[in-house]
């Protein structure tokens, strides 16, 4: 009997162990072998999505896939990157000069996805820059950043930069009110005399070219986040501020006093009308517009000299206000463009407002007073619904294809999901940790591709093998496509991991360029052949017309280079093979490599101290011969009358 | 009794140990059974970029026994790595030069691997057009080829030969050159 009970006892481990066994491997008793799978993209398969991830204080964007988090590639944006020779090499140094100069870095924040009637379209992303204000646009086709503009009147572009229906605008509001125009005066003066600006810059549908078209000078509250209507809001723009106290020191606490802020509602439409109607002022200001051009690979700087500037004062039904509790962050339009979704962060609730509510209100001019001659709607005649004790510090809101919001919760840390229209609260899933914004992918269009959310998370702690007092930066992926939210995979990102956005990669892959036909290279420095190659001298300048094809330089001997001498190597690339860039890279040189794309040109400078023969070398693994291709350039004193030499094999 | 009882539960206990976990090995057996041997960078589909040598091979009617032998000895993904790399690329003409059944023996299986000797031996690695090729003989220097045999290069008047066999064309490639022979290369 009793080793009837042993093995009994045996048999009992074993049917626990062969059930526990799957779910081995995680902390979590609720990570099962099988979630993993179900993020796992096997070798040599592509993800389903691309997520374009803010770099937050690295100044970039990283592109990742979804499900597996695996990261592709870091693009350059707001800050130089040697290893792409971004802001190193000549063509791409005019990409950072702002009306301060040239600025190595920023702070990147809000990735958008153009659109084209309100669906996400893959032909650009923007972001902005917070620091010193600017909107860039990234090519969809070369993952290269083609287009910067400069916002003037602006400080701490955080509200920025998400894009309309139809991509006519990409829409950029100001954090810090500032003096307009800005001039020397006390800080104490700050009420009535800094002003919000919010720029309205248009694109180019074929080009995607930016135009600064008008700013709408707003009073000088806090500009945080902005979503566009859609559908029927089409035309409408939504922005959230804080600080409609004004304060100007201890903003924790001084910008905390009021009930309510607001949402103030932009009738984009309607500012073009008064701008056709000339009711607006030319204001002379300074922001560069720098601009990538694909035919000449290189970037040109502009200085604008003047912007047009509405006053909403003047410009009735151009701005109204939607009183919204508590320092709303997150401003989110449902995907029916019929309520907006207000998350004020130190609030006990969320607030949903009515579009529809919105313009009854303003036909029947249910307002209570104004705030500098804008109209505040009454909140019980726009409020359509409150998702209650949802959870603390709401921040935003994405929404699934479902009818469900899905809201971030920094203070308790948690994803909620909530039914749209009956304000209820269905799910909620713990973040690790302090989750700040999250994505679905086309989650700010009218179609939501509701499989996933991307939380991005603040604090990391231990989520990860620690390196040192700063952690990884880290965001999570959860399964939304059930009734019940599924934490799939924690994966890490560049920088801080703002913000987000995503999209379906079939609408990005079948777009791509492979590399640039050298026959479209219009560079004024491009060798389309080894038989141009040469170098020339214009006094103390020289220029190299150099080659890269496998695996060597032309030419790759040069001789009568002198002291004090500044030297360009303009090399183009002859390959027209996809994926076989060359990179150089000279001894000394006080600049980065170049890495050089099949059919492209780029250029460094070179300015030799030393006599010597100094050495040069691809740094990017192109072919078995790699480590052979390698030149020399001989460096003679000033004085010396060695004339210019250059050969390959001796010829 | 007891040891049938024992014996029992501790069958039992293997087998749902066994079955239990089994679940995770067998979605390993999914794999595509379909493709004979891995293609590598073979299989990759670019119809932009420039032609690499297994490409402009496949596209000469002339070369369709060598593309056939480059296929049974398995080393198509040689042919369209980066390179650079020099083929001398015999015709179908010259593969029939060869003694009857030469060909037919290679093709089999079991001779995969002297196939697969007989055709590196007409690559070298680097770039070799014909001017190239004719520097190298004013040089006095042989060529080096993949299986570490080295082959004279000679000229005459403006022809080039390799191991006493004619260059008769040459064609630049995205990963390297083909220059066409009408003999194959045999030591």
């Amino acid at each position: 009997m009793k080793s009837h009970i042993k093995y009994l006892t045996i048999f009992t481990i074993a049917v626990l162990m062969a059930f526990s066994c799957g779910q081995t491997g995680g902390t979590s008793g609720a990570l099962g072998g099988d979630l993993a799978s179900r993020s796992f993209v096997p070798p040599g398969e592509h993800d389903e999505f691309y997520a374009f991830i803010s770099g937050g204080f690295s100044g970039q964007l990283a592109i990742h896939g979804l499900p597996s988090g695996r990261l592709f590639k870091v693009i350059p944006v707001f800050s130089v990157d040697a290893e792409k020779a971004y802001g190193f090499n000549e063509e791409t140094k005019p990409m950072l000069e702002t009306s301060y100069g040239s600025i190595p870095w920023d702070d990147s924040h809000h990735p958008d996805l153009s659109q084209t009637n309100g669906e996400v379209d893959g032909r650009w992303c923007f972001i902005n820059a917070n620091n010193t204000p600017r909107i860039a646009r990234i090519s969809l086709s070369t993952f290269e950043t083609e287009e910067i503009i400069e916002l003037p009147n602006s400080a701490g572009n955080h509200s920025s930069s998400f894009v309309t229906e139809n991509t006519e605008y990409v829409v950029a509001g100001t954090r810090f009110g500032v003096p307009f125009p800005q001039r020397d005066i006390s800080i104490d003066d700050y009420k009535g005399n800094f002003k919000g600006a919010i720029s309205f810059i248009s694109v180019d549908q074929e080009t995607g070219r930016f135009n600064l078209e008008f700013q709408i000078m707003m009073p000088g509250f806090d500009y945080d986040l902005a979503h566009p209507g859609r559908a029927a809001s089409h035309g409408w723009m939504f922005f959230s501020t804080y600080n409609t106290e004004e304060a100007n020191t201890l903003l924790e606490v001084n910008a905390s006093q009021n009930d309510k802020d607001f949402i103030a509602a932009i009738n984009w439409k309607k500012a073009e009308e008064y701008i056709a109607q000339g009711n607006f002022t030319e204001m002379p200001s300074r922001y560069a517009h720098n601009v990538w051009d694909e035919s000449t690979q290189m970037a040109t700087s502009t200085m604008k000299t003047s912007v047009r500037v509405l006053d909403p004062e003047k410009c009735p039904g151009l701005v109204y206000f939607l009183p919204t509790p508590k320092s709303p962050h997150g401003c989110d339009v449902d995907p029916t463009g019929e309520y907006i979704i207000g998350s004020g962060k130190l609030a006990a609730a969320m607030t949903a407002h009515s579009f529809t509510k919105m313009l009854d209100a303003i036909e029947n001019e249910k307002f209570d007073g104004d705030a500098y001659g804008i109209p505040i709607i009454n909140y019980d005649d726009v409020v359509a619904g409150v998702v209650q004790q949802a959870g603390l510090g709401p921040l935003h809101t994405e929404f699934d294809d479902k009818g469900h919001g899905y809201t971030t919760f920094f203070i308790s840390s948690e994803v909620v999901k909530w039914k749209v229209g009956t304000w209820e609260v269905v799910d909620r899933q713990p973040t690790y940790y302090s989750v700040g914004h999250l994505m679905i992918p086309g989650g700010n269009s009218q179609k939501p591709f509701g499989k996933y959310v991307v939380a991005m998370n603040k604090i990391t702690k231990d989520r990860y093998l620690p390196t040192g007092p700063e952690l990884c930066q880290s965001a999570q992926l959860y399964d939304i496509s059930g009734e019940k939210m599924e934490l799939l995979l924690d994966f890490p990102t560049v920088g801080e991991p703002h913000y987000a956005a995503g999209c379906p990669a079939d609408l990005i892959k079948p777009n791509q360029m492979k590399f640039y036909p050298l026959e479209e290279n219009n560079h004024p420095y491009a060798t389309k052949t080894e038989a141009d190659a040469r170098v020339e001298r214009d006094g103390n300048e020289v220029h190299i017309y150099m080659t890269t094809i496998r695996s060597h330089f032309a030419p790759d001997n040069i001789e009568g280079i002198k002291v004090g001498d500044k030297v360009y190597f303009h090399v183009t690339n002859l390959e027209q093979d996809y994926d076989v860039p060359h990179g150089i890279s000279m001894i000394g040189a006080n600049t980065s490599e170049l890495l050089i794309m099949p059919g492209q040109t780029e250029t460094f400078v070179w300015e030799p101290k030393q006599v010597g023969v100094w050495p040069f070398y691809c740094t990017d693994f192109c072919s078995a011969l790699h480590q052979e291709m390698q030149g020399y350039v001989r460096v003679s004193p000033r004085s010396s009358n060695i004339g210019l030499s250059w050969s390959l094999d001796g010829e | 009794m007891k040891s049938t009882f024992s014996r029992v539960l501790t069958l039992l206990s293997i087998v749902i140990l066994i079955g239990g976990c089994s679940t995770s090995s067998q979605t390993g057996e999914t794999e595509s059974a379909a493709v004979t041997h891995p293609l590598g960078q073979a299989s990759v589909s670019d119809d932009v970029s420039d032609a690499n040598i297994l490409q402009v091979a496949i596209g000469s009617e002339a070369h369709s026994t060598l593309v056939a032998a480059v296929q049974a000895a398995q080393i198509e993904h040689v042919l369209v790595n980066a390179g650079p790399l020099t083929v001398f690329a015999p015709t179908n003409d010259a593969f029939a030069k060869l003694p009857e059944g030469t060909v037919e023996d290679l093709l089999k299986p079991e001779n995969k691997s002297t196939l697969a000797t007989v055709l590196t031996r007409h690559a070298a690695p680097g770039s070799f057009n014909p001017d190239a090729l004719k520097k190298e003989a004013q040089k006095g220097r042989k060529l080096y080829m993949a299986t570490g045999d080295y082959l004279e290069v000679t000229t005459e008047g403006d022809d080039v030969f390799i191991n006493g066999i004619k260059v008769v064309a040459s064609i630049q490639t995205s990963n390297g050159i083909i220059n066409v022979i009408e003999e194959v290369i045999l030591l």
